[in-house]
């Protein structure tokens, strides 16, 4: 705890436990459906943080996270649908399967060199392929979708993760606050101060002693794991998964995007990007409900988006950072 | 720290290096004793940088051994030859911008140790060391290029190596900050014992350090000597230094 308030000042400490108390009061304090779109940005919090270990604390860029969140969904909902095996065991092969596919990638991509943009490409084309295979594997649902017995939602099953949107909203809120303590704690470890160095150039920093393919190795590990966590929560409340939808590109796009909104390589980018983006689209669903157009959404949405990116390119969370004055003097920037 | 002898013996034995058509290292051998200053110099393109990138694991010979004391270096990698004690700086500097001057220098630190706080307070030594101790928490983008040059020089001393590599980090400093850097590399090499191998232009600082000199000229050693004497070789007049005062 100490570390991950170093560096905070007085004031940043204070929003920090005011922000927490109103998230754990939110299910009592909001309706139904602000709690859903609560839901969701926890959701985009959660997975942001994960990919963003990858890009923006170790330095590679994967365009294909929808492939470890859609294993840890399908390996967890198969286990559970044919062999009723709970979540809470279930999470445990999800996240196997989503460190093997994410080690078998970063395998290929560190051992052989491919670097930055043609890096991406291999994450795009292994969620591709393999979003393809599960649509042909009648044992996952195949292409017309796996789906889960709906619950009866009288009374929460945690064990189960069958329950009321108020127990999905704890443990998503759970999970989100485990993994920014974690990504805090990585960041000021040996570890963390390595993936930064591979970051900014990783010749220099082999030359200082850095194993590079460990090290990046790890992240990706990690990353894969904790996105694979999501996977299975992300499985269990929709109750339904499509291999285009889960496994597709665009599903990889909508999972980086709060977090290329909020600050890449920052801890608390990924969490204020989910809270501007889901709501803004949720704005914009009902300011153009009205004009009765298809696609006036979307287009309202992007242009908002790319403004952000236009005028904050390093994220909204570094501006505000320093525009409440968050740091205590000390410099290293944002976090 | 300070007493610690940490010095190792270079050996370069036969090594050879070619990029397609250019034969840019033939057949080099060279012996750097334990504790000594050395310096490499010769034209631009005469193969030192090449030679600093085999020693450091960068580049890989195509024939030739590189022993650090009696181990050989040739087929291991960067991070392996400098936890074996071989610390480099880049001709072009190198800083981690984002870092602090501190977390850049922390990085060589934690070669040798697993804390991080036992590595910060090496790192700030190590900025003292080189006149940036009030600069710790600055950016790299925010100090001058010689600091800059001092910045490199102090990550790769966190790393404390037995064996320092110098490339080039007296270019573009003025005189002054030249004898500084010329001070603080004659006391490194006492306190701990360091060997230093360096690349340099600046013959002010090339005759101030250098126990011997190596002068090489396409890829071949044309010298080998102490500085007064490898000043004097008509070769290396005639191919290197002409008639460029000596100071």
């Amino acid at each position: 705890m100490r570390r991950i308030l170093e560096g905070a000042s007085p004031r940043a400490r204070v929003l920090l436990a005011a922000l927490g108390a109103l998230l754990l009061a939110a299910p009592f304090l909001v309706d139904s459906y602000v709690l859903s779109v609560l839901i969701i940005v926890l959701f985009f919090a959660y997975v942001g943080q994960a990919w963003n270990l990858m890009l923006g604390f170790a330095g590679q860029l994967s365009l294909g996270h929808a492939l470890f969140v859609g294993i840890g969904a399908y390996a967890s909902a198969a286990l559970f649908v044919h062999f009723h095996l709970p979540p809470w065991a279930g999470v445990f092969a999800a996240v196997a399967l989503a460190v093997l596919a994410g080690s078998v990638i970063g395998y290929l991509g560190f051992r052989f060199s491919i670097r930055g943009a043609y890096f991406a490409l291999l994450t795009i084309a292994f969620a591709e392929f393999t979003g393809i295979a599960v649509a042909h594997v009648d044992w996952l649902g195949g292409s017309g979708g796996l789906f889960l017995p709906v619950s009866n939602r009288a009374h929460d099953d945690l064990a189960n993760l069958r329950g009321s949107p108020t127990m999905f909203y704890y443990v998503i809120l759970t999970l989100t606050a485990g993994a920014l303590a974690l990504c805090s704690w990585l960041l000021n470890s040996r570890l963390g101060l390595y993936w930064k160095a591979i970051r900014e150039d990783q010749e220099a920093a082999e030359a200082l002693g850095v194993p590079l393919f460990r090290c990046k190795m790890i992240a990706v590990a990690i990353s894969s794991g904790l996105s694979g966590i999501g996977g299975v929560w992300y499985a269990f409340y929709y109750n339904n998964l499509f291999p285009e939808t889960t496994f597709g590109t665009s599903h990889s796009i909508e999972l980086i995007l709060a977090t290329v909104v909020g600050g890449v390589g920052t801890l608390f980018g990924p969490i204020l990007g989910a809270f501007v983006l889901t709501p803004l689209g949720e704005v914009m669903t009902a300011l153009t409900e009205g004009i009765g157009i298809d696609g006036v959404k979307p287009f309202f949405w992007g242009l908002a988006v790319a403004a952000i990116v236009l005028f904050r390119p390093s994220g909204l969370w570094p501006w505000l950072y320093r525009l409440l004055a968050l740091g205590n003097g000390t410099r290293g920037g944002p976090r | 720290m300070a007493g610690r002898r940490r010095a190792a013996r270079l050996a370069l034995r036969g090594v050879s290096k070619r990029f397609g058509g250019l034969q840019a290292v033939s057949d080099v051998s060279f012996d750097v004793a334990a504790g000594e200053i050395h310096a490499l110099i010769g034209p631009n393109g005469a193969g030192k940088t090449t030679i600093f990138n085999m020693i450091a694991g960068m580049i890989r010979p195509d024939s030739g051994q590189i022993l650090l004391d009696d181990i050989p270096l040739v087929g291991r990698r960067p991070d392996q030859i400098c936890r074996a004690g071989v610390g480099r700086t880049f001709q072009i500097v190198r800083p981690f911008s984002q870092l602090t001057l501190l977390e850049n220098v922390a990085v060589g630190a934690l070669s040798w140790t697993d804390d991080i706080d036992t590595a910060r307070a090496h790192a700030r030594e190590m900025l003292a060391l080189l006149g940036l101790g009030g600069r710790a928490e600055a950016l790299p983008g925010e100090i001058t290029l010689p600091d800059r040059k001092c910045l490199e020089v102090a990550r790769a001393l966190a790393t404390r190596p037995k064996l320092l590599m110098l490339d080039e980090v007296m270019a573009g400093l003025r005189p002054a900050e030249t004898d500084r850097m010329v001070a603080v590399f004659r006391r490194i090499n006492r306190d701990t014992g360091v060997t230093i191998l360096l690349i340099e232009h600046v013959m002010r600082a090339v005759m101030a350090l250098s126990d011997r000199v190596l002068v090489l000229n396409n890829g071949r050693v044309i010298a080998d000597g102490s500085p007064r004497e490898v000043t004097r070789d008509p070769e290396v007049l005639a191919c290197y230094l002409g008639s460029e005062d000596l100071g």
